[in-house]
């Protein structure tokens, strides 16, 4: 006869209010695992879609995404020169905030480098990708916007022709992608007011520079449209992203351009690497810190609860013991329940994570892992959980059964 | 003689505390109770009588003397000659006052559970506690958790999981306390079947007189002593002593 089953059956309201408890509490616990694997993939999620071998940026910067990084548009050019390059394309990252139906939106455009990447490497869950180099985007699903919505950033009006899933920035924030000039348009522009002033500004500049003077056509180009600006004010990039040829070695390639005193190099796990090491390392800390305080926390509210469930059952336990119960079997009535309380907490927290986490701002990602170490440690707790009531039932005295 | 006595005890003494704390519960506890002889323990409270069961169903062991149970010396001086828990679950079956079944069993399970302690497959540990609520009159309430059991109900069934593993020995401790006279009757009555059908020594410690003429003999004890039944006792029942 399974006596913790029974006693379970007994107090059915109350074990199973007590287990959607440890399930919530475990729920946190599992989730905060599934935090900090979010924060990493996100982290990294650009470094291994963009799929690149080489990152090229400003010298003595840690990349687009750690700081702000300039390079001149040329380097790509550059790059292609390098024996061993198949590809080298534009790269420009930078995150903005506008309003969107009234709120505000904080979202990561990503330049594509048209016409060589149009954004086909992009996991796309309706529409397409760029077809056009300008006043079209992909965005992601996270940002909201709708697939063929006419969405205005800056002067300019972009539709939505694509939309992907599950690309976001490590910041957490949803991506837009559109082309590099676009990208730029983005980030530079600037009020009306601000562009009649610049633009009396140069006037009065080009009045007295000798190549205005020499070539008046310059003059009109300061009247074309904000996303074509950039071409007068030499726009720079935020990295050249490379991709070396089958055959040749990553580490070679990026040695040769080591050696230019303009750049620093990165191969995709350097890349990587500083990215966790960076931006991720102190949120890795802080929620590993949540999730073994939580972990405790866990073990001392299940083991007050089954001390309690103990006590209450001090009175059966001593009727046991007098009817000649060995000590193993009072000891696998708590065990048993510390078990069941655990297990059945463990499926709350997991069908409830898988519930809730969708819903949660930043991606939470179970592992598989993850959950089988989460497993073995609410095995260990739900164990040493029950050490106190056994070491309680196991003080009674079959003459307790006597007193009532 | 030995093997007719279902319970011996030799000059039981119970002592509690130490020095100018110790208190004497029980001095020179001698008694002898055959298989299939139901005994009465009369006395006012604070006479030892607990202390008396409890030392004898080996739950709280005396100080000093010895208890024989079917002819064998379990208990000697200090030291128990046997698994005291093992003994307990295969020799000795307990009802008391109140509070004598486990609250999360229900009252088939109750029995079952003192049955598969010593050993009975499930299968067979149910049939035998369904037999044994059928032959005390509760099968219809087998079902039922103690909580929805009447008085006299619980104490049928915390006497069927007395007799399940075919004791020695029963001990009752004012098992009647909490029923009302016509209940409290029956269940003394079903004591003495009990101990006549299954050759079971039936120790019951009672307070009330008016079932004292079932009993086959009435012991007194005060001040931890004790005595056959005064004579007063035994005349107005019509029994031994």
């Amino acid at each position: 006869m399974n006596l913790a089953a029974k006693d379970i059956r007994h107090n059915v309201g109350r074990f199973t209010l007590t287990t959607l408890g440890i399930g919530m509490l475990l729920m946190i616990v599992m989730g905060m695992a599934g935090i900090y694997r979010g924060l990493i993939e996100d982290a990294t999620l650009l470094v291994h879609r963009i799929g690149a071998d080489i990152w090229m940026v400003q010298r003595d910067t840690r990349g687009p995404f750690a700081e702000v990084s300039r390079v001149p548009r040329t380097l790509a050019y550059r790059a292609l020169a390098v024996s061993g390059v198949e590809s080298a394309r534009e790269f420009v990252f930078h995150t903005i905030q506008r309003q969107h139906h009234g709120k505000p939106l904080r979202m990561s455009v990503l330049g594509l480098s048209w016409p060589s990447d149009k954004g086909q490497w992009l996991p796309l869950i309706a529409g397409r990708p760029l077809a056009q180099n300008h006043f079209e985007m992909v965005a992601d699903k996270s940002v909201g916007f709708r697939l063929h919505e006419r969405v205005k950033l800056g002067k300019d009006s972009y539709t939505v022709v694509g939309i992907t899933s599950g690309m976001v920035s490590s910041g957490g924030d949803g991506m837009i992608f559109v082309t590099v000039w676009d990208a730029q348009a983005i980030q530079f522009d600037t009020p009306g007011e601000a562009v009649r002033l610049e633009r009396a500004a140069r006037d009065r500049r080009g009045q007295s520079h000798e190549v205005f003077l020499s070539q008046p056509a310059l003059t009109e180009q300061l009247a074309r449209p904000a996303a074509e600006l950039p071409a007068v004010a030499a726009p720079q990039l935020s990295a050249v992203v490379v991709r070396v040829a089958r055959g040749a070695d990553p580490a070679a390639v990026a040695a040769t351009m080591s050696a230019w005193g303009d750049v620093s190099v990165f191969t995709r796990d350097g890349q990587e690497e500083l990215l966790l090491q960076g931006m991720v390392d102190k949120a890795r800390r802080q929620l590993g810190m949540f999730r073994v305080l939580l972990t405790i926390i866990a073990a001392i509210v299940m083991a007050l609860i089954l001390y309690t469930l103990t006590l209450d059952k001090l009175h059966a336990i001593a009727l046991l013991k007098l009817i000649g119960a060995p000590n193993r079997v009072i000891l696998g009535l708590i065990l048993q329940q510390a078990l069941l309380l655990g297990a059945a907490g463990y499926g709350i927290a997991y069908l409830a994570g898988q519930k809730l986490f969708p819903h949660f701002p930043r991606r939470v990602v179970l592992t598989n892992p993850d959950l089988v170490q989460l497993a073995v440690i609410v095995l260990g707790i739900s164990v040493l959980a029950s050490l106190l009531g056994i070491w309680r039932a196991m003080r009674v005295e079959p003459n307790e059964a006597l007193m009532g | 003689m030995h093997e007719h006595l279902a319970i011996e005890t030799r000059g039981l003494k119970k002592v509690y505390g130490r020095g100018r704390t110790e208190v004497i519960a029980m001095h020179d506890a001698t008694m002898a109770v055959r298989r299939g002889e139901l005994v009465a323990l009369l006395g006012p409270s604070g006479a030892g009588k607990s202390t008396f069961l409890t030392a004898v169903g080996l739950i709280n062991p005396p100080t000093s003397g010895q208890i024989l149970i079917g002819g064998a010396l379990v208990f000697d001086g200090p030291d128990p000659r046997v698994n005291l828990r093992r003994f307990r679950r295969k020799h000795i079956g307990y009802v008391f006052q109140k509070s004598n079944l486990i609250p999360f069993l229900s009252a088939r399970e109750n029995v079952q559970i003192a049955l598969e302690l010593n050993g009975d497959s499930p299968r067979r540990a149910r049939r035998r506690a369904s037999a044994l609520l059928q032959e005390l009159g509760v099968l219809e309430r087998a079902e039922n958790g103690p909580a929805m059991l009447s008085g006299g109900e619980q104490q049928r069934v915390a006497i069927a999981r007395a007799l399940a593993n075919n004791p020695s020995v029963i001990l009752a401790d004012e098992p009647t306390a909490a029923l009302d006279s016509h209940r409290g009757r029956q269940v003394i009555e079903l004591f003495r079947c009990v101990a006549h059908d299954h050759g079971a020594g039936v120790i019951v410690v009672t307070h009330d007189h008016r079932t004292l003429e079932v009993f086959d003999t009435i012991y007194e004890m005060e001040d931890g002593v004790i005595r056959a039944a005064s004579g007063w006792v035994a005349a107005h029942h019509g029994i031994d002593h």
